[in-house]
């Protein structure tokens, strides 16, 4: 087994075992944790399918403000772990649909990893961010304007929904 | 035994079971966007992989636009999560159903 293996096998386990852990941990502090896991073991996968910038821009974006901000809500609302009512039917059913989406998934994937082409050699200086930049600011360019109204959209929208309206009697707190 | 596309993609498919799963079963608001976040994620994959094999950089162009969406859901999902914690006081999507007809 080559190193690349090696490495790609740790990887899709790490990766694999947090996600279980983000899902099934009892408390939300540990299930952000879990995810920070998720996302490194993620980001070194990148870094072998020949992304470099991406994997360091998902330690930085992901680890490092989506994570936390998850963290500091998680924090701010003093949430402790909330008892989990599920009835045992509706447990057992969305266990049923998630693992027939895998199924259906899996399925597709063998079926068509025949078609699926081989590795190509890479031209020089792929997912470096020369590249990237010039597909992002030259084809792309409308849609990278449109991503900036968009966060702009996003974070107006945030702070109107957080802001403490004083005079509605609602809104008690 | 070499790593194929395949392998890649049945990670992938995984990651993306375990997220949806997570949806469906757990009731912590919180948690349930964290598992949004790792479907996003799992695709994000993919989306490299196919980068790697079809030696094509605009897959990586998209994941950055992926990127971008998910730090604008994150940002509007938890200030609605406040706003009903605020209202409501709790986090359990079952005493959210204002909405039911």
């Amino acid at each position: 087994m080559g190193l690349e293996t090696v490495l790609f096998l740790l990887l899709a386990v790490g990766a694999v075992l947090t996600a279980l852990l983000v899902v099934t941990s009892p408390s939300p502090i540990g299930s952000a944790l879990y995810l920070v896991g998720t996302m490194f073991c993620l980001a070194g996968l990148y870094v072998l399918l020949a992304a470099p910038f991406l994997a360091a821009i998902q330690v930085i974006v992901y680890a490092g403000a989506i994570i936390v901000l998850l963290l500091f809500v998680i924090m701010l609302l003093n949430l402790r772990r909330i008892e989990e009512t599920l009835p045992r039917f509706w447990r057992i059913a969305g266990l049923f649909v998630a693992g027939f989406t895998l199924l259906a998934l899996f399925m597709a994937i063998v079926r068509g990893s025949s078609v699926l082409p081989d590795m190509p050699a890479l031209p020089t200086g792929f997912g470096k961010v020369k590249g990237l930049g010039e597909i992002l600011f030259g084809k792309y360019l409308y849609a990278f304007e449109a991503t900036s109204v968009l966060l702009l959209a996003a974070m107006i929208g945030a702070v109107a929904l957080v802001r403490k309206t004083g005079g509605e009697g609602k809104d008690g707190r | 035994m070499a790593v194929e596309l395949s392998h890649y993609l049945l990670l992938s498919a995984v990651l993306f079971g375990i997220g949806t799963l997570g949806v469906l079963t757990r009731k912590n608001l919180i948690i349930i966007l964290m598992s949004v976040e790792l479907m996003l994620n799992a695709v994000n994959l993919s989306f490299i992989a196919l980068a790697r094999h079809a030696a094509d950089q605009e897959a990586q162009v998209i994941v950055f636009f992926v990127l971008c969406v998910a730090a604008a859901e994150v940002a509007v999902g938890l200030a609605v999560l406040i706003s009903i914690w605020r209202k409501r006081g709790t986090m359990n999507v079952d005493a959210l159903s204002a909405l039911r007809g």
